[in-house]
C-alpha cells in the first residue's frame, strides 16, 4: 500500500469537496455519479494505477484509465488535479468559458490525463479494448481501467464491445461499472432494467468481481485482486455498488441529484459533512 | 481534348487493397480493422503477410471505430474497413465523438459507396456519405477516380496525421492515371484545360467527365476537367482559377446533391466569385436494385447528362 485506508478516505474527502464546488461555481453539472465515484477514482489514481503525472497520450508503460461515462467528469479533474497533472486552481474553470475542463472530459482542450473525449454514452469500452489491443502489440504488459455508468449500459455498443474483448482474451481489461441503480429518470429498475449485470457479463465470458464501491478498503483490494486475475484470458468486470452522492446525506439514495446543482445554502450543507484535508482549489 | 485511353479496367477498392498492403509494408504501426467484409474491401493480401496487425471485428461497427480509436493510443495507424453506409451513418456518432472531435489518426476506409454497389439496392447504397463525413470539423474526405488513383492516395493517408474519410467503390471501370502517381491531400488534379466550362468531377465520375470532354470537343466546347479527389479541404485555389477563365461551372459526383462535392464547389465560388453552376448529382432520392450501368443511366450521372448539364450552364453565362 501507497496509503494508509485513512490517507486515501482523506484524499476522497477533499475530491467529495471539489466536485459540489465546482457543480457550484457553474450551476450545472452531475454531482451525484461523482461523489458516489469519489472512493474509486480515489484508489485508482493514489494506490492502484501505475501512471505518469508528465502526461503523453500514448502512455507507453503505464497503466491507462477511460471515463466512458463522461458526465460525471468533477470527480475526475479533482483527481487528476490532486494527483499532480495540472494545478488544483483551473478546477475553478470547470463548464466555463476557455476552460480545458469542459462540462465532459475532451482531449480538444488538451487537459493532461484525459485521451479520449466521452460524453455520449457507451463508447468507452470499445476505446479501451483499441487501448489494450495496442499495448499487446506493442508487448506492453500495462493494464487498461474504465468506469461505466449502470444505466449507461444500456447502450448497445457496450454489448459489442463485451462480446469482442473476452474473445480476444483481453485479461489486462478491467472494467468497472459505477452500480448504484440510479438514472437521470429514475432508478434503472423503472426505466430499463438491467437485471442480472454479474449473469449477462459471465456468459459474455468475463471474470466478474464485486466491490462495495463507496468502502475503501473493498475498493482498493478489489482493484488489486483485479490485477492478480491476468494469464487467465478473460477481461475483468469490477461490479461496483454505490451509492450516489455519496458523502452528502440529502443527495443520497435518489436519483434527484443525478445532474442537479446545489444552492448556496445546500452547498454549505454539503461542506459541512466534508472535511478540507488537503486545502480547497 | 487530351486524350485518355486505358488497358484494363479495375475496381477502386482493388486499389485499397494494394495501397494498405504496401502502406503496411512500408509501416509497421499500419493496422486494420473490418467488419466481416475482408473480402469485398479487398485486405486479403495485408491479412496474409501482417495477421497479427489484423483485427476481425464482426459485425460490430460501432465498436470497430472505437477500437480505432483507441489503438491511436500508443502509436497505431487504423484502417477501418466496411461499406460506406455501415462506415458513416451507422457509426456517425463514434467517429464525431471518438474520433474526430478527439483527434484520432484513424483511417475510416470506404467501400461500395454509391449507385455502384448494385444490386443489393439502397439498404446498401449510400449517397449522404460524403455530406456526413465533410461536416465533421478536422475530417479529411477523400474519394479517389480509378485503381491507381486510390492506391496512391490510401499510401498518402498513411502517412498523413489526423482523421480521414477515403470512400471507393464496388465496379471495375478503367484505369487511365498514372500507375506513379505522388498523392497530394487536397491538391486537385488538372485532366484536361479548357476555356468555355469547368468541369468538376470527383470518384467514379471523372471517367464519365472525361467521355463526356470527348463528346464536347465534337460539339466545338472546350471544356476544363479538373478532378477534385479532395472534397475537404478543398482546393480553393484550382477552382477559382480555373472558373475565373471559364465563367461557369458543372460539378459531377456519385452522391446526392445536397452535401455534396457540388456544394462545396458552391460554397466556394458564391462567397468568392458567383458563376452559374449546373450539378450532376442523384437529387435527393434513395437508389434501388440495378445492375451499375442501370442505375447511373437511370439517376443522371451519366456522361450525357454531363453533356446536357454543360449546354445549359454555358446557355447561363452572361
Amino acid at each position: 500500500m501507497k496509503h494508509t485506508i485513512k490517507e486515501l478516505e482523506d484524499i476522497a474527502s477533499q475530491i467529495r469537496r471539489d466536485i459540489v464546488r465546482m457543480v457550484h461555481g457553474c450551476q450545472s453539472g452531475h454531482p451525484g455519479g461523482s461523489l458516489g465515484c469519489a472512493d474509486f477514482f480515489t484508489a485508482l489514481y493514489f494506490e492502484v494505477l501505475n501512471h505518469n503525472k508528465d502526461f503523453t497520450m500514448d502512455g507507453i508503460g503505464e497503466d491507462l484509465f477511460f471515463l466512458s461515462n463522461g458526465h460525471i467528469s468533477p470527480v475526475w479533474y479533482s483527481t487528476l488535479a490532486h494527483a499532480g497533472y495540472f494545478d488544483k486552481s483551473e478546477l475553478a474553470t470547470f463548464r466555463k468559458l476557455d476552460s480545458r475542463l469542459q462540462g465532459h472530459p475532451t482531449t480538444h482542450e488538451h487537459l493532461p490525463g484525459i485521451r479520449v473525449a466521452s460524453g455520449s454514452l457507451g463508447q468507452g469500452m470499445s476505446v479501451a479494448i483499441g487501448a489494450a489491443l495496442t499495448k499487446r502489440l506493442n508487448n506492453d504488459n500495462s493494464y487498461v481501467f474504465t468506469l461505466h455508468g449502470d444505466g449507461e449500459l444500456q447502450e448497445g455498443q457496450n454489448w459489442e464491445a463485451a462480446m469482442f474483448a473476452p474473445f480476444h482474451e483481453l485479461d489486462r481489461l478491467i472494467c468497472s461499472v459505477d452500480y448504484n441503480g440510479q438514472q437521470i429518470d429514475g432508478p434503472t429498475k423503472k426505466v430499463l432494467s438491467l437485471d442480472s449485470l454479474q449473469a449477462k457479463f459471465e456468459a459474455f465470458g468475463w471474470h466478474v468481481i464485486n466491490t462495495d464501491g463507496n468502502d475503501m478498503q473493498s475498493i482498493v483490494e478489489g482493484l488489486h485482486y483485479a490485477k492478480t486475475l491476468t494469464g487467465k484470458g478473460k477481461p475483468i468486470l469490477n461490479l461496483m455498488s454505490t451509492q450516489m452522492g455519496a458523502g452528502v446525506d440529502y443527495m443520497m439514495g435518489t436519483h434527484k441529484w443525478h445532474g442537479t446543482a446545489p444552492n448556496d445554502e445546500q452547498l454549505a450543507a454539503a461542506l459541512a459533512q466534508l472535511p478540507e484535508t488537503l486545502g480547497d482549489y | 481534348m487530351k486524350k485518355y485511353t486505358y488497358t484494363e479496367k479495375k475496381d477502386t477498392r482493388s486499389g485499397f487493397g494494394a495501397g494498405l498492403h504496401e502502406a503496411g509494408k512500408k509501416n509497421e504501426n499500419v493496422v486494420a480493422l473490418c467488419a466481416d467484409l475482408v473480402g469485398s474491401l479487398k485486405m486479403d493480401a495485408f491479412i496474409k503477410d501482417f495477421p497479427e496487425r489484423f483485427t476481425q471485428v464482426g459485425i460490430a461497427e460501432a465498436n470497430m471505430i472505437g477500437i480505432a480509436a483507441g489503438m491511436t493510443i500508443g502509436g497505431k495507424i487504423p484502417f477501418t474497413g466496411t461499406f460506406a453506409n455501415f462506415s458513416t451513418g451507422r457509426v456517425y456518432d463514434q467517429i464525431r465523438q471518438s474520433v474526430a472531435y478527439s483527434n484520432k489518426n484513424v483511417k475510416i476506409c470506404a467501400s461500395h459507396a454509391g449507385l455502384t454497389l448494385g444490386e443489393d439496392g439502397a439498404t446498401h447504397q449510400i449517397l449522404e456519405d460524403i455530406g456526413l463525413m465533410k461536416m465533421l470539423p478536422g475530417m479529411v474526405v477523400i474519394n479517389p477516380c480509378d485503381y491507381n488513383q486510390t492506391k496512391a492516395a490510401t499510401l498518402a493517408i498513411a502517412e498523413y496525421e489526423g482523421p480521414v474519410y477515403l470512400r471507393f467503390g464496388r465496379p471495375v471501370i478503367p484505369v487511365f492515371t498514372d500507375p506513379d502517381q505522388k498523392f497530394e491531400i487536397g491538391k486537385a488534379w488538372m485532366v484536361n484545360e479548357g476555356t468555355d466550362v469547368t468541369i468538376i468531377a470527383t470518384g467514379h465520375m471523372v471517367w464519365k467527365a472525361i467521355e463526356a470532354g470527348e463528346k464536347l470537343a465534337e460539339l466545338g466546347i472546350d471544356a476544363e476537367i479538373i478532378n477534385i479527389h479532395t472534397i475537404k479541404p478543398l482546393d480553393d485555389e484550382a477552382i477559382l482559377k480555373s472558373v475565373k477563365k471559364t465563367g461557369c461551372v458543372v460539378t459531377c459526383e456519385e452522391h446526392n446533391k445536397f452535401g455534396g462535392l457540388g456544394e462545396s464547389v458552391a460554397r466556394l465560388l458564391t462567397t468568392e466569385l458567383p458563376t452559374p453552376q449546373e450539378f450532376v448529382a442523384t437529387n435527393d432520392t434513395f437508389g434501388e436494385s440495378g445492375t451499375p450501368d442501370q442505375l447511373m443511366a437511370k439517376y443522371g450521372l451519366d456522361a450525357v447528362n454531363i453533356v446536357e448539364a454543360v449546354q445549359k450552364v454555358i446557355g447561363r453565362k452572361k
